[in-house]
C-alpha cells in the first residue's frame, strides 16, 4: 500500500523551479532515499511534504488523505514526523523536556487542567515522562536527560532530535540528512538505527548525501537534479545508471 | 517529589510575606504595607507578562492597556450612578438579576451602581475578549512587528481613557467603592484595612504564581516553551502554535485585568497614567531584568522595582530609570540579572560539597 503518494508536484521560487513535476510513491514499511546534488530541491521537497511550504501545483496524499494545504501541525497529528538538516531542538529546555514535547499529540491535558494541576493529569504526565525516557534510552542519550540542550554535543543533539521525532509515534518519518556532521562510525551507527526504526514498523523517507549510507539501507532511491526526478530505482541499479553517474561526476567523469 | 520542588519556593514566599508584615507591625512602619500592596498588584501583571514573554516567546508593549481595561471598567461600573436610568429595560433587567446595589454617595445622595463582583467579572471578561480579538491577528506577527502592533493597542486604550467622558477623561475615575470579596473581607484603601489588603494582594500573587508554575510544568506549558525554542519544530510536533500563543496572550491579559480591578478598588480610583505607554514599557523592563524565562526573577524584580518606584526613590526620573534599566539589561544581561533558581543553587552547592567530602574520604 502506498503510504505517501506524490503527484506532479511543483514549487517555484521566483524564476527558479525548485521542484519540477515530481511524482513518486513511498510504500508502507520501506526506506526510501532522495538523493541529488546540492540545490536539487530535496529540502524543498521535504518542506512541501511536511506542510512548511505550499506547493504551486500537484498533490500529496498521506495515508490516502490529501495533505497539501494542511498546516504542519495537522500533518504531524496525522502521523508524520521529521528531523532537520540543521537540528532544530527547543532551546532553554532539557533533553528530556524536548522529547516530552514529542508526546504532545499522544496526550491530552489542556490549558485549565495544566494550570490547576488536576489530579487526573498526573498519571498522564508520569506516562509522558516514562515514554520520553524510553526514547532517550533507545537513542543512547538517556544520560543527558536533564541537560539543557545547548550544552550537548552535536551527536547527542542529533540523538535527542531522533528521540523527539520517534516519541510522536509516527507512521512516516522524514529524515533530512541524518548523517550530516557525523563521523564515519557515527554514520554506521545511525544507519543501523534507521534500519531498526523501520523494523519497528515505521516507514522512512530520507534525504542524504552520504552515498554509502544510502546504498546500504535504502530499498529504493529517487534521484533529483535541478528539481526534476531523473531516476527512481533499486540502489544497485542507481549505482549503474549513467545519467546519475553523469550528474554526480560531471560529463568527463 | 517534583511537586514538592515546585511548591517549596512558594512556601518561602508565603513565609516572607508574613514575616515582612510582622516586622512592619513591630517596627511601626506599617505605612510600607501600602506600597507593598500596590507592588503586589503590579507584580501580578508582571508574572503574567513573564509567562507570555519568557515562556511563550511573544512580546507585548500594551499590557498596561489590559490593566486599564480591568481597572477602568470595574471603577466606572461600580461608581457611575444608574438611578437616572432606573426605568430603562437593561437597568431593570440587571436589577432583577441582583447585579445592582444601592448606596450613598459622599453627600448622602442615593446611588445605584453595579455590584463589584459583577463589575469585576465584566471587566476581566471584556479584557479577555479584547485580548482574544487583538491577539488573533496580531500574534501572526513576530519580533518588532509584534512589539509595534501591541504598542499601537496600548496607545488606543490610553487615548480612549483620556478622551472618554465615561472614564473621566484626564481625571480618571475616582470615589470607587471597596470590593467586598466575602463578608468582612473588603478590597479598599481604608486605613483600618491596610494589613488585610496586604494579605489579599499577596494572596492573589501567590495564587497567580501557583497557577503559572503549574502551567509551565504541564503539557501545555512545554508546548509554549517549545514555541519559544523553535516554532517551526514545535509545529512539526503537532502543536497548534497559533492557538497556544493566543491562549497565553489572553491569559496574561486576564492577569493584568484582575490586577487592574483590585488595584482600582484598593486605590479608590484609576487615572489615565495607568494605561500609559511608560507603564507598559515598565512591565517589559521588569520582566527583562528578572530574566525573561524566570518567573521568580520577574516576581522579585517586580516587587523590588515597583516598591522603590512607589516610595519615590527614583524621584521625577521614575520613567527614565525604567528606560535606562531596559537598555542596560538588553546590552549587558539579556538573560536578566537574577538568573537564579534557588533550588538548583542549593542543589549544586550540595553536590559540590558532597564531591569534596568524597574526595577527602578517598584521600584518607
Amino acid at each position: 500500500m502506498a503510504l505517501l503518494e506524490i503527484q506532479n508536484l511543483n514549487r517555484r521560487f521566483g524564476g527558479l523551479q525548485a521542484v519540477n513535476n515530481v511524482s513518486f510513491i513511498v510504500e508502507q514499511g520501506m526506506i526510501k532515499a532522495v538523493i541529488g546534488p546540492n540545490g536539487a530541491g530535496k529540502t524543498t521537497l521535504f518542506n512541501l511534504i511536511a506542510g512548511n511550504l505550499p506547493a504551486n501545483s500537484g498533490t500529496i496524499h498521506f495515508n490516502s488523505k490529501r495533505i497539501n494545504g494542511l498546516k504542519p501541525y495537522q500533518i504531524a497529528q496525522g502521523g508524520l514526523s521529521r528531523t532537520y538538516q540543521n537540528i532544530k531542538l527547543f532551546h532553554g529546555m532539557t533533553a528530556l523536556e524536548n522529547v516530552m514535547v514529542g508526546r504532545h499529540i499522544r496526550s491530552r491535558a489542556g490549558f485549565m487542567a495544566g494550570m490547576l494541576n488536576l489530579p487526573w493529569t498526573w498519571p498522564e504526565e508520569r506516562k509522558i515522562r516514562e515514554k520520553a525516557m524510553e526514547y532517550l534510552d533507545l537513542l543512547g542519550v538517556a544520560d543527558c536527560a536533564d541537560t539543557e540542550i545547548s550544552n550537548l554535543s552535536f551527536g547527542q543533539q542529533r540523538g535527542v532530535e531522533f528521540a523527539r521525532a520517534l516519541a510522536t509515534e509516527p507512521t512516516l518519518l522524514l529524515l533530512d540528512e541524518p548523517a550530516a556532521g557525523l563521523n564515519i562510525y557515527e554514520t554506521v551507527e545511525i544507519g543501523r538505527l534507521i534500519s531498526k526504526i523501520r523494523e519497528s514498523g515505521i516507514t522512512i523517507l530520507l534525504v542524504e548525501h552520504d552515498m554509502s549510507l544510502v546504498m546500504d539501507i535504502s530499498d529504493e532511491i529517487v534521484v533529483l537534479s535541478f528539481g526534476e526526478k531523473i531516476a527512481e530505482d533499486l540502489p544497485h541499479n542507481i549505482q549503474q545508471n549513467e545519467e546519475v553517474i553523469r550528474i554526480y561526476l560531471g560529463d568527463e567523469g | 517529589m517534583d511537586l514538592l520542588k515546585r511548591y517549596i519556593p512558594v512556601l518561602f514566599l508565603l513565609a516572607l510575606v508574613v514575616i515582612i508584615q510582622l516586622v512592619t507591625q513591630f517596627t511601626e512602619t506599617t505605612y510600607y504595607l501600602t506600597q507593598l500592596t500596590m507592588s503586589a498588584y503590579y507584580s501580578v501583571v508582571v508574572i503574567g507578562l513573564c509567562v507570555l514573554m519568557g515562556y511563550g516567546g511573544q512580546i507585548s508593549l500594551g499590557h498596561a492597556g489590559f490593566f486599564a481595561i480591568g481597572g477602568y471598567l470595574a471603577g466606572a461600573l461600580t461608581t457611575h450612578n444608574l438611578l437616572p436610568f432606573k426605568e430603562q429595560g437593561l437597568v431593570v433587567f440587571l436589577d432583577k438579576l441582583g447585579l445592582l446595589i444601592a448606596g450613598k454617595d459622599l453627600y448622602g445622595g442615593d446611588l445605584l451602581t453595579v455590584e463589584p463582583w459583577a463589575a469585576c467579572i465584566t471587566a476581566v471578561l471584556t479584557a479577555g475578549i479584547i485580548g482574544l480579538a487583538i491577539g488573533g491577528p496580531v500574534l501572526k506577527l513576530k519580533g518588532h512587528y509584534l512589539a509595534m502592533a501591541t504598542l499601537g493597542f496600548g496607545i488606543i486604550i490610553y487615548r480612549i481613557a483620556l478622551a472618554s467622558g465615561y472614564f473621566g477623561e484626564a481625571d480618571g475615575v475616582s470615589e470607587v467603592p471597596g470590593f467586598k470579596l466575602l463578608p468582612g473581607i473588603e478590597v479598599s484603601g481604608s486605613f483600618g484595612a491596610r494589613t488585610l489588603n496586604y494579605y489579599i494582594a499577596w494572596g492573589m500573587v501567590i495564587f497567580g504564581v501557583i497557577l503559572l508554575l503549574n502551567l509551565i510544568h504541564s503539557r501545555v506549558g512545554r508546548a509554549l516553551r517549545s514555541i519559544h525554542g523553535a516554532e517551526e519544530a514545535a509545529n512539526a510536533m503537532g502543536i497548534n502554535t497559533a492557538r497556544y500563543k493566543l491562549y497565553i496572550f489572553v491569559l496574561s491579559a486576564v492577569f493584568a485585568a484582575f490586577a487592574g480591578v483590585f488595584m482600582t478598588h484598593y486605590n479608590g480610583g484609576i487615572g489615565p497614567s495607568e494605561a500609559g505607554i511608560m507603564k507598559s514599557v515598565r512591565y517589559v523592563a521588569i520582566v527583562a531584568v528578572g530574566g525573561m524565562a524566570n518567573l521568580w526573577g520577574a516576581l522579585i524584580m517586580g516587587i523590588v522595582l515597583n516598591f522603590l518606584s512607589l516610595r519615590g526613590v527614583f524621584g521625577s526620573y521614575d520613567d527614565a530609570v525604567f528606560g535606562v534599566i531596559l537598555i542596560i539589561i538588553m546590552l549587558f544581561a539579556p538573560e536578566g540579572i537574577l538568573k537564579i533558581n534557588p533550588w538548583q543553587k542549593i542543589k549544586s552547592l550540595f553536590t559540590l560539597f558532597m564531591a569534596q567530602k568524597n574526595e577527602e574520604s578517598a584521600e584518607n
